[in-house]
């Protein structure tokens, strides 16, 4: 028989018997996946942040499917626009969440902290603060090593250089949470946007005694409670000389604002 | 000779104050007592402002089983109790004395009589160190009592003095062993009757061979006692380095020198153990090393605790002018100060001054795979490794690569040629693995 019909005939038969094995197997271990899971992640933005809890889009969408609490799920990226496009799909509600934004705790700008000592090492806040309190008196405050920045996948933090501190593009922050896991102070706190996406909080953490804290820094909460007395909603409270607002509770009058002695509330303009 | 077989470096000595006499401190005016001096928890004050204090009195007892108790380093009126930042700049609780005369508790034997004999069983000389509040004193500050207090079915056999004193410029030790020779070895006697050990052994690292030729003399008169010379190499001080350089023994990855049977205690810390033992007198004052280059006065001083680390740098001579980094233990481990007021501590063994030449930086180059640091390394891990990994925030993969047995001795820094920060990550990638392993356990 002719040589090169032998090799054809042999090749096709171990093909075929393969390809049926393979056919057997695929039958045999189908996983069946919910189609919707698939519509969902080209729904979602797909930065892959992990800002809405789990790892990765594809992940999120799973839980989507899967979840019986649909209303507590949120991409914070896509915002609420997405999570209709997402309940849609599903065939489910979305009630609509309150937008939010990244705030960083801290004004310890250049001008309001002096440096008492120079910080020679890796540019990096984690490995700043594992090594000491920070380049000023305020063990407390931000670093300025821009791990936030780099932890942003939005481009939405950057570095001030006149400031020394990084600062939230409002348009950009999709409040997905990258930065309060970055940074190592703790200095981010993901906000409420108030009316008209105005809002006042506390821009210090310094959780010194009032004098130790204003020697250190200009802009420091000294915790003298005048701001928790001026309150009429209740939404101030002052625990280890430092005063939190509450922004749920807040209703933006601004009053705190003014009595402040150290300019440590911080507002942010209402457009 | 021996040493240690895995990793190692060979640092420069610049041992500038050798055989300086030990010198004195002056008393400050105002003397800070950390209540955080020692791993573990933070020790609770037992007197209160406005009261009188004799030197030597207990003003701060254990605060836990991993605790030691604090005495006052001086006489005086405490004057607050108040933060205060440490080494770090984090401020933690303190003692405020203000310094009046030096009247001692009256049970402290003061004067130089050496005391040879010591009737006590183990359980009481345990009890007495506990009650000095004596500490590892070779800078890490562990409990010595806890130490001392194997857990059941452990037996040690052998209790191991380290001499080494591997960091450069560090001197303190050497010096002890030089006047306090006597003392030591009945300190070392001492240790050995608590934790039931016949063999004790002093190691030396052989630059220092008039420490060890002394010692090798007077140890003829203390039976069980052993002087073995060491080759000089970086981090021979290391536990469990020591521990295989001295009697071969491995300590498996995880585990405490108990495990091989054996217990380390610095040299210094035995002298603390005679004095406290013999002597009643409780550990609040030690040796510290003042030097560096520019250092017009280096040297060995005698500190009490709670002094101001700007007293003790005019005593050497004030701070130099060209002055850049001040750091307080040794080049390898120590750490650089946010300032001079910080107050010595129990774990404080020197004070080092590097002129702005010294501590200039490489600048920080990608990784090119040479494996300096991996050779370097005493624990026989990848430190490089360790880096791309914290990066990456890899913490399952760090514990697999036993991140935990690093020992932070800076060998890896100190080696790599793109003069990357590898022991920074590392000390971040040990706290955020030690961190998982807490919660999971929990």
């Amino acid at each position: 028989m002719n040589l090169t019909l032998v090799a054809i005939l042999f090749l096709g038969a171990i093909g075929l018997f393969f390809a049926i094995i393979l056919y057997l197997a695929a039958r045999r271990f189908k996983v069946f996946e919910d189609a919707c899971i698939d519509d969902i992640e080209d729904a979602l933005p797909g930065a892959n942040c992990g800002g809405c809890g789990f790892t990765g889009c594809r992940n999120f969408a799973e839980e989507c499917v899967r979840s019986k609490q649909f209303e507590k799920l949120l991409c914070p990226v896509g915002g609420l626009e997405t999570m209709v496009k997402v309940a849609a799909i599903l065939g489910k509600e979305t009630i609509p969440a309150d937008p939010t934004i990244a705030v960083l705790r801290c004004n310890g700008t250049c001008l309001h902290r002096p440096k008492t000592s120079i910080f020679d090492g890796a540019i990096s806040c984690a490995v700043a603060s594992a090594t000491y309190s920070g380049d000023t008196d305020c063990s407390f405050g931000c670093l300025g090593l821009t791990d936030c920045v780099n932890a942003c996948k939005f481009d939405a933090l950057v570095m001030n250089p006149e400031t020394g501190l990084p600062e939230v593009v409002e348009d950009k922050c999709t409040s997905c949470g990258a930065c309060v896991k970055a940074c190592p102070k703790n200095l981010f706190e993901i906000h409420k946007k108030g009316h008209e996406s105005g809002r006042i909080y506390v821009a210090c953490m310094n959780k010194d005694k009032g004098a130790v804290a204003k020697k250190a820094c200009e802009a420091a909460c000294i915790g003298c409670g005048k701001c928790e007395k001026v309150c009429e909603s209740n939404a101030i409270t002052i625990t280890n000389n430092l005063a939190y607002i509450d922004a749920n509770a807040c209703n933006l009058c601004r009053k705190c604002v003014e009595v402040c002695p150290s300019g440590a509330i911080m507002e942010v303009v209402m457009k | 000779m021996r040493t240690f077989s895995i990793g190692g470096i060979h640092p420069p000595g610049y041992k500038l104050s050798a055989g300086k006499p030990i010198q004195r401190a002056a008393l400050p005016k105002q003397s800070v007592v950390l209540l955080n001096q020692q791993i573990g928890a933070l020790a609770v004050p037992v007197v209160a402002k406005g009261d009188e204090v004799k030197t030597g009195q207990l003003i701060a007892k254990s605060g836990g089983f991993v605790s030691a108790n604090i005495h006052a380093p001086v006489s005086g009126k405490i004057s607050k109790i108040d933060l205060i930042p440490d080494t770090g700049g984090y401020k933690h609780k303190a003692i405020f004395i203000d310094v009046v005369d030096d009247v001692w508790v009256d049970t402290i034997d003061r004067s130089d009589v050496l005391i040879k004999d010591c009737n006590l069983d183990a359980t009481a000389i345990v009890a007495k160190i506990a009650e000095a509040g004596i500490v590892g004193m070779g800078g890490a500050a562990f409990p010595t009592q806890v130490k001392l207090t194997p857990p059941h079915g452990k037996k040690v056999d052998v209790l191991i003095v380290n001499a080494v004193e591997c960091e450069p410029y560090l001197t303190s030790d050497h010096q002890l062993m030089m006047e306090k020779g006597e003392e030591i070895l009945i300190g070392t006697t001492i240790l050995m009757k608590a934790i039931q050990a016949k063999r004790g052994v002093i190691g030396i690292e052989n630059n220092k061979p008039d420490a060890i030729a002394h010692l090798k003399k007077l140890s003829a008169q203390y039976p069980g006692i052993e002087i073995i010379p060491l080759k000089v190499q970086y981090p021979q001080g290391g536990e469990k380095q020591l521990i295989e350089a001295i009697i071969g023994r491995q300590v498996p990855s995880g585990a405490f020198p108990i495990e091989v049977g054996a217990i380390v205690q610095n040299v210094a810390t035995v002298f603390a153990v005679y004095e406290a033992v013999q002597k009643n007198k409780p550990l609040f004052e030690r040796i510290i090393t003042v030097t560096g280059k520019s250092v017009s006065r280096p040297g060995n001083y005698l500190t009490r605790i709670g002094t101001p680390l700007s007293d003790l740098m005019h005593e050497a001579g004030g701070l130099p002018e060209d002055a850049a980094k001040v750091i307080g233990g040794g080049p390898m481990m120590g750490k650089a100060l946010v300032n001079l007021s910080v107050p010595v501590t129990k774990g404080c063994s020197g004070l080092l001054v590097l002129t702005e030449k010294e501590t200039l930086r490489n600048e920080i180059k990608n990784c090119i795979r040479c494996t300096k640091c991996v050779r370097a390394c005493p624990m026989g891990l990848e430190p490089y490794l360790f880096m791309t990994l914290i990066e990456h925030e890899e913490w399952g993969k760090l514990e697999k690569e036993r991140i935990m047995d690093c020992i932070e001795c800076g060998c890896c820094t100190y080696s790599c040629p793109s003069a990357r920060p590898l022991l920074d990550y590392l000390k971040i990638g040990k706290s955020k693995v030690g961190e998982v392993i807490r919660t999971r356990k929990q």
